[in-house]
């Protein structure tokens, strides 16, 4: 399956599973809403270019946007990882060895630890942004600390757990091609 | 001019950037006055396509409640009917007995209370239902049963603290009271223990006039069912030479397969009448004795 659909197919995988299983299960408590969909730009492939990473960052963001009648809010949280993705990345990884041997971010291209802090940083810069520009209407300084803290906390138990139910093909690069 | 190009092409992507993240600012705060009329059109058009997809499934597994507080509501304006009421001839009344007095004049003759069934049988040739209200409900024996849309179930027969027996239609010794609806001849209703799906109509007579279709309703000589629920349509004519009457062919109104919510309906005064009848029989004894 050539990475094009199969990202096609993840991207309506996570979004009805946000839509119709995380959003619907009762919540934890009113701070608690569990996000997983954005699992889906994390999971992009190394090789994608910038500008398109932006755009299919924001374009997730505005689909899912569209679904729970919030226009923007999604979509600029997304917009802002999608923005800092490249960035953490080269941070995190040394450069020569996994960019080529591993298409896409896992635990075993980047290691566990690593992996774990690309997707923390990323999650909180989402959560962060999103809540921020949500509590910019009303609530206290405190709800919003709170609420960055608690979502992060599921979110990342959330993805932690995807990874170890669903390990990802590790998908070498031949010399060859 | 050409460093100013240079300068955005450099920093081509922070732009990009920056202006998609204005433009999700400006949906974000505009939504309320502007966006929603604009954008959202077609959008929700396709969210609620896939919403309305989804509530299809979601729905199913929300029926049973539905199930029930239509059922409750069917009950309350059930007990409204103008049928369940009697207008008790005033000027040669002398007692005031304890049956409710409505405040137009009206006496209660018939009282429904819901119940829902929770075993049922249509296989065997007495088939019962049993249904989870009992004496405590105030459920009391020969009280009449009916489904949620009003046909004809069967009868209760016996009762226990928290449920009762209802002898259904379909029991060989079941026979209910049923008219024609159109010209309004009595009948009795009974079930030959063949097929769950037909009773058999007997005792009208050959000079009327019958079709295929025709409705047949409880009628107003029962003790137990209150008149014009529905019984069942005509679905077979049959002429019995012996007896000169119709042996009618009844497709039963009821859905016994799949029964779930039904009534079961008080004739407040049953036990009067009853009684009456007893003491009529008794009194006719004494006068058969009394001219030997």
């Amino acid at each position: 399956m050539n990475d094009f659909l199969r990202n096609i197919i993840r991207l309506a995988a996570f979004i009805l599973i946000q839509v119709y299983v995380l959003n619907k299960i009762p919540h934890l408590h009113r701070f608690i809403t569990p996000y997983l969909y954005y699992l889906f730009l994390l999971w992009l492939p190394f090789s994608i270019s910038r500008m398109w990473l932006l755009i299919i960052g924001f374009l997730t963001g505005l689909i899912l946007d569209y679904f729970m009648m919030t226009p923007g809010l999604h979509a600029a949280a997304c917009l802002l990882i999608a923005y800092v993705r490249p960035f953490v990345i080269n941070v995190l990884t040394p450069k020569d060895s996994s960019e080529l041997n591993f298409r896409e971010p896992s635990p075993s291209a980047m290691q566990w630890a690593p992996y774990a802090v690309y997707v923390l940083v990323l999650t909180l810069l989402h959560h962060g942004y999103m809540v921020f520009l949500e509590v910019l209407d009303f609530g206290s300084f405190l709800d919003f600390l709170i609420k960055v803290v608690t979502t992060t906390g599921i979110s990342m138990l959330l993805i932690l757990t995807v990874e170890l139910l669903f390990p990802r093909n590790l998908k070498f690069r031949t010399n060859k091609a | 001019m050409r460093n100013i190009f240079l300068f955005i092409r450099r920093y081509r992507l922070f732009f990009t950037f920056l202006l998609l993240q204005v433009v999700s600012l400006w949906f974000l705060f505009n939504y309320n006055r502007f966006h929603r009329a604009k954008f959202l059109g077609i959008a929700n058009e396709m969210t609620g396509r896939i919403n309305s997809q989804y509530n299809k499934v979601e729905d199913f597994f929300a029926l049973r409640e539905e199930n029930r507080r239509v059922h409750q509501m069917n009950d309350s304006l059930l007990n409204l009917l103008p049928k369940n009421f009697i207008r008790r001839d005033t000027s040669v009344q002398v007692i005031q007995d304890s049956v409710v007095y409505d405040t137009s004049g009206l006496y209660r003759r018939y009282y429904s209370r819901p119940a829902m069934v929770v075993y049922n049988t249509i296989n065997d040739q007495k088939n019962y239902i049993q249904i989870n209200r009992g004496a405590n409900q105030g459920i009391k024996d020969n009280m009449a049963v009916v489904s949620s849309d009003g046909s004809v179930v069967g009868v209760v027969v016996s009762v226990s603290a928290n449920f009762s027996q209802v002898m259904s239609l379909l029991h060989v010794q079941n026979s209910v009271s049923a008219t024609l609806k159109k010209t309004g001849e009595f009948g009795t209703a009974e079930w030959d223990g063949k097929d769950p799906r037909y009773l058999t109509l007997k005792r009208i007579p050959k000079t009327v006039e019958v079709k295929n279709g025709d409705t047949v309703l409880t009628s107003s000589v029962s003790y137990n069912f209150p008149p014009g629920y529905f019984v069942g349509t005509i679905a077979g004519i049959k002429l019995d030479n012996t007896t000169g009457m119709y042996l009618l062919k009844v497709k039963t109104a009821a859905n016994f397969y799949s029964l779930q919510q039904v009534f079961v309906i008080e004739n407040m005064e049953r036990s009067e009448q009853i009684k009456l009848f007893e003491e009529t029989k008794k009194k006719i004894e004494q006068i058969k004795k009394g001219n030997r």
